[in-house]
Formats: structure tokens, C-alpha cells, sequence
């Protein structure tokens, strides 16, 4: 059952050779027992912290049956919190969709000083709290900011609203597209571009019909990352919501509310939503690293 | 690449025949500025207001400094955690093969993908002292919930992939030749990985740690549930810049966030340094 991955053609290995092959030991590889211990220290340790938590979430959603289930997710308080996710992330995700590629753009295609500082400033969003990244806005349109009360005085409502959410969001989902693009563009190089415009095309036209084809799988991977994070967030938008119900309520801050209502099932019916779109999220993640992992340069680790 | 003759003198960009040059980079700017810059800056500016001696006396109040401890120090065990068994996750994955394998390999990035607040519910209704998993730990004597161990529990859910998706493709390019090389002078399997690859993967899971601990110093959704968030005792830095926004002490949560953000950028520097010193070293 388990086998060392080795280098060898396969092949090579005829069936006379397969038949009387003797157990593999290499002195490359561990010897069996320690293999079964590290397969089985694996196995335990994703176990507990992945499968277990994931598991959970389902079955507790379901726990009553199917009933509380759907009375949870079609009460107008859920109804409104999956709205406004939905509506935040088509903001959000465009948005920063369009900065990747161009800065993808800028980074990759041409040579300027000052590179390597833009990508250390595009990926700063990942190394800061997402309560700090919250907490920036309130600073920022808070009351007792510049900002704010001038706004205020032109009606719109920034912070404890949906503004606030939606700039929140798009803080903390900033680097995905572009981290994503960015080396696989770099990869890719200019030769191709420089031909179609030699040929005649214009840079609409090289971007549209040269670039784009060449990036499209990796922009996707980018999108959906990008898109996993922002129908998820919570600490960032948990500091600018307000959390009025039905109106700034994301569905990670129902799932809080329903939680400390001490509404378990109902908290882990909406939980269920967001984990199976996780799922889903992974699922096609995978797909495309197997169907055009090739296409998707430097795309593992984030 | 440009097919355009140099200019003469100092140019801060080579010339190109790709156009766009300036909408991309104009557009780049200007949006990294309204949203990232801009906001970030408002904190350095409203924190540097304060003046040095109200941030000095928030900075090294009880409640904020055994804050920062507990969020420095419950990131410091679970990315240690992480280092050790996301290492031996990532060598499973790389090494051997067994079915089901690319599900394994998939479910790895569960973290990256399940919002935080989700792991938060789920995780803390597993440790409760009636959870699946509490339960047993409770009859051992084992409290998780509502301790500071439920906060690393929480953190070494959300720091794995960082681990294992920084050390997995740098042993996926580990040469053979070199563990061949290493068994024929007569090393043993054990001397092999201690002495042979560990040093050469070193860089990589360094690397793994520093984003694990970034990481877990700054989450606040799955930790908040399964914290207990008793003050001075399982209270998070994040938690408590949250509690002094809502009593509307403004200087006291920027000065925190202040704080945190200036020694996540230390420690990052400390492990960049290190990080090159054993690229280096191990080359």
C-alpha cells in the first residue's frame, strides 16, 4: 500500500521484473516502520486539526435535521447577512481583480527602479491584524477624524455601513490577484507581447488577445483565493460593521451573533454555507493545479 | 529586451515597445495608495500624536503588555508546532505515495479557504468539556476551551499550510544524488536527514515559521471563540485593540496597534536576516 515515490522509469519495470521483485529497500527512503509512522503521525495530526473541525461543522448544522436547517437560512436576518457578503464580494473582488492585472502589468513588462519595494508594499496587507486593517478605516472616517464629519455632512455614511465593509474587504484581499500574476507574468517574459505589436497590434490588442490567454488560469486561481477570502472575512469587517442586524451584518458576523445567542445550530447552519463554499473552493483550486498546473507559475504557498 | 537605443545618462526605467507603462503603473499607485497607504498612515499619524509619554504609559500597562505576550507567545507554540509536524506532513506528501494522496495534498489549504470564524465555532465546540474531543482531554485533566491552550489550538489550525506550503516545494527539489551520495559514504537514514537535508531545508521552514507566527500574532476570528478572553490571562492583542474601540479609547487601541504592528515588522526583519544568513551558510 505504501510505496516510495521513485525515480525510476516505470517503464523499465517488466512484468517478469514486477513479479519477482523483492521488497523495496532503499537507501534513500526510510525503512518501512518509519514510514508507517510518519504516514500515521500525518494522518492524526490532519485528522484532529482539519478533518474533525470540518466534520463537525456539518453534523451540527444537521443535528435537528433538516427543518432548523432551512428555517435558519431563509429567516430575513440570514437572508440580508448572505446579500451583503454576496454584494461586497462582487465589489471587492473586481476591484482588486483590475489592480492585479495592471500591476502585474507595470512589475512584470518593464524594468524601473523601486520594483522590489512596490511588491514588498503590495504583499504589507498580509502581514498586518486584520483588526489593524479595520481599525485603519475607523482612524481614518471615524468621528473624530477629518474625514468622517465632512462626509457625514454630504450624507454618506462611511463607517458602520456598507462603504466601510466593502473598503475593509478590499484591504485584506489587496495582494491576492497580483501575487498571483505577478510571477507568472515575470515567467512568462515580453517576447510575446513584442511580437504582437510588431506584427501591428496595439496594446488593448496584445494585452486582449496575447497576454490574457496566457494568464487566464492563473487569474482565475488569483479570483478564487481572493473571492475564498473575502465571502470570509471577519476580524477587519468585525470593526467597521457596527453589527446593526439585516442591514451591516456580513454571514461570518451572523454566524458570531447566532453563536453567542447561544444558537449553536442555527450559527453552524449558516457555518455550513460558508464550509461548503470552502469546499468548493478547494475542489476547483486542486482541479486546476492538476488540469494546468504549468499555467499557474510559483502558484503553491501562500 | 528594448529594441530603442539607451538614453544617455541616469533613466529610472528602460525603455520598452510594450505600451501601458504609465496607466498600469499610474493606476497601481494610485489605488495601493487610497487603500493601503493612505489608512496606514493615519494610524502611524494619529499614534505619533499621542505624544511619547500617553503611549509609553498605554504600551506598558498591565492589561496591554500580558495582551501582547499572550498573542507573541500562543503564535510562538502553535508556529513551533507547526514547524514540527507540517514538516512531516509535507515530507508524507512529497515522499510517499498512498491513496487518496492529492485529497490529503488539497485539504492541507482547508485554512486558507474556511472563513475564520467558521474554525472558531467548530473548534471550540470540539474542545468544550462536552466536545468530541474535550471530552477525553477533560477525564485526562486537560482543559482546552476557554484556556490559553485553545488558543494555540486555534493557531496551529490557522498557521499549517504556511508550513508545509513553503518546506513541500523546496523537497520536491532535493536532488537524490545528494542522499545517495551521503548513504554510500556511509551515512545512516537518520545521520542522512539530520545532517544532509534538514540544513539544506532550513531557509524554507525558518521561512514557514516566520509566516505561521505573523500570521497567528495577528488572527482574532478563531481565536476569540475558543479564548475564553479573560483578561491578563486569554485576552489577545487583537481582542483588546477591539474592547478599546468600543469603550472609544481611541489612543489606547492605536497605541496597541501601533505596537504590534512595529514588532511584527522587527521580527520579520530578524527572520529576513536570518533567513539569508543561512541561505549563505547552506547555500
Amino acid at each position: 500500500m505504501v510505496d516510495i515515490v521513485t525515480h525510476a522509469p516505470r517503464a523499465t519495470l517488466t512484468a517478469a521484473s514486477k513479479a519477482n521483485r523483492k521488497p523495496l529497500v532503499s537507501a534513500t527512503s526510510e525503512s518501512r516502520p518509519w514510514r508507517y509512522l510518519l504516514l500515521a503521525i500525518s494522518f492524526a495530526f490532519l485528522g484532529v486539526f482539519l478533518v474533525l473541525p470540518l466534520v463537525l461543522v456539518f453534523m451540527e448544522a444537521f443535528r435537528k435535521g433538516v427543518e432548523p436547517f432551512l428555517e435558519t437560512i431563509t429567516e430575513p436576518d440570514t437572508v440580508s447577512a448572505i446579500r451583503l457578503t454576496l454584494t461586497v464580494a462582487v465589489i471587492a473582488v473586481p476591484l482588486n481583480l483590475v489592480f492585479g492585472i495592471a500591476a502585474a502589468w507595470a512589475i512584470a513588462k518593464y524594468e524601473f527602479k523601486g520594483k522590489a519595494f512596490l511588491t514588498t508594499l503590495i504583499d504589507l496587507p498580509f502581514s498586518v491584524s486584520p483588526v489593524i486593517s479595520g481599525l485603519v478605516y475607523v482612524l481614518l472616517f471615524g468621528s473624530s477624524s477629518l474625514l468622517g464629519p465632512f462626509l457625514k455632512s454630504y450624507g454618506i455614511e462611511v463607517l458602520f455601513a456598507v462603504p466601510g465593509i466593502v473598503l475593509a474587504t478590499i484591504f485584506v484581499t489587496f495582494p491576492f490577484v497580483a501575487r498571483e500574476l505577478i510571477p507568472l507574468m515575470q515567467e512568462q517574459g515580453t517576447g510575446d507581447e513584442e511580437a504582437a505589436i510588431s506584427l501591428g497590434a496595439s496594446g488593448w490588442q496584445a494585452f486582449w488577445y496575447v497576454t490574457l490567454p496566457n494568464i487566464r488560469w492563473g487569474l482565475l486561481y488569483g479570483v478564487l483565493l481572493c473571492n475564498a477570502r473575502a465571502f470570509g472575512e471577519f476580524g477587519a469587517v468585525s470593526v467597521v460593521s457596527g453589527h446593526i442586524r439585516g442591514q451591516t451584518n456580513t454571514m461570518p458576523l451572523h454566524v458570531e451573533i447566532l453563536y453567542n445567542e447561544y444558537n449553536a445550530v442555527g450559527a453552524f447552519a449558516v457555518a455550513s454555507l460558508l464550509a461548503g463554499l470552502a469546499l468548493v473552493t478547494l475542489v476547483l483550486k486542486t482541479l486546476l493545479e492538476i488540469r494546468y498546473g504549468d499555467e499557474l507559475a510559483g502558484s503553491r504557498g501562500h | 529586451m528594448s529594441l530603442a537605443p539607451a538614453t544617455a545618462g541616469w533613466t529610472w526605467r528602460k525603455p520598452s515597445v510594450i505600451p501601458g507603462f504609465g496607466l498600469t503603473l499610474g493606476f497601481t499607485l494610485v489605488y495601493l495608495t487610497l487603500i493601503i497607504l493612505i489608512p496606514l498612515s493615519a494610524l502611524i499619524w494619529r499614534s505619533a500624536a499621542l505624544g511619547w509619554s500617553d503611549f509609553f504609559a498605554i504600551a506598558t500597562s498591565g492589561r496591554t503588555l500580558n495582551a501582547l505576550k499572550i498573542s507573541f507567545g500562543t503564535a510562538f507554540a502553535a508556529a513551533a508546532v507547526n514547524v514540527v509536524f507540517g514538516t512531516v506532513v509535507a515530507w508524507v506528501l512529497v515522499r510517499y505515495k498512498f491513496p487518496g494522496r492529492r485529497v490529503v495534498d488539497a485539504l492541507v489549504d482547508l485554512p486558507f479557504a474556511l472563513p475564520t470564524a467558521v474554525a472558531g465555532i467548530a473548534l471550540t465546540t470540539l474542545y468544550a468539556p462536552k466536545g468530541w474531543l474535550g471530552a477525553p482531554l477533560a477525564w485526562l485533566g486537560v482543559k482546552v476551551a476557554y484556556t490559553p491552550l485553545g488558543i494555540v489550538i486555534a493557531l496551529i489550525f490557522v498557521g499549517l499550510p504556511f508550513v508545509v506550503r513553503t518546506v513541500q516545494p523546496v523537497m520536491e527539489e532535493i536532488d537524490r544524488e545528494v542522499e545517495e551520495a551521503a548513504a554510500t559514504l556511509g551515512a545512516n537514514r537518520f545521520q542522512t536527514i539530520a545532517q544532509v537535508l534538514l540544513p539544506g531545508l532550513a531557509p524554507a521552514i525558518i521561512t514557514g515559521f516566520a509566516l505561521a507566527f505573523a500570521r497567528g500574532v495577528g488572527e482574532y476570528g478563531s481565536v476569540i471563540f475558543i479564548a475564553g478572553n479573560l483578561p491578563n490571562v486569554s485576552e489577545i492583542a487583537p481582542l483588546l485593540i477591539i474592547i478599546r474601540l468600543e469603550e472609544y479609547d481611541y489612543p489606547a487601541a492605536t497605541a496597541i496597534a501601533a505596537i504590534m504592528l512595529v514588532i511584527s515588522f522587527a521580527m520579520l526583519l530578524v527572520i529576513n536576516l536570518l533567513q539569508s544568513w543561512s541561505r549563505r551558510r547552506y547555500g
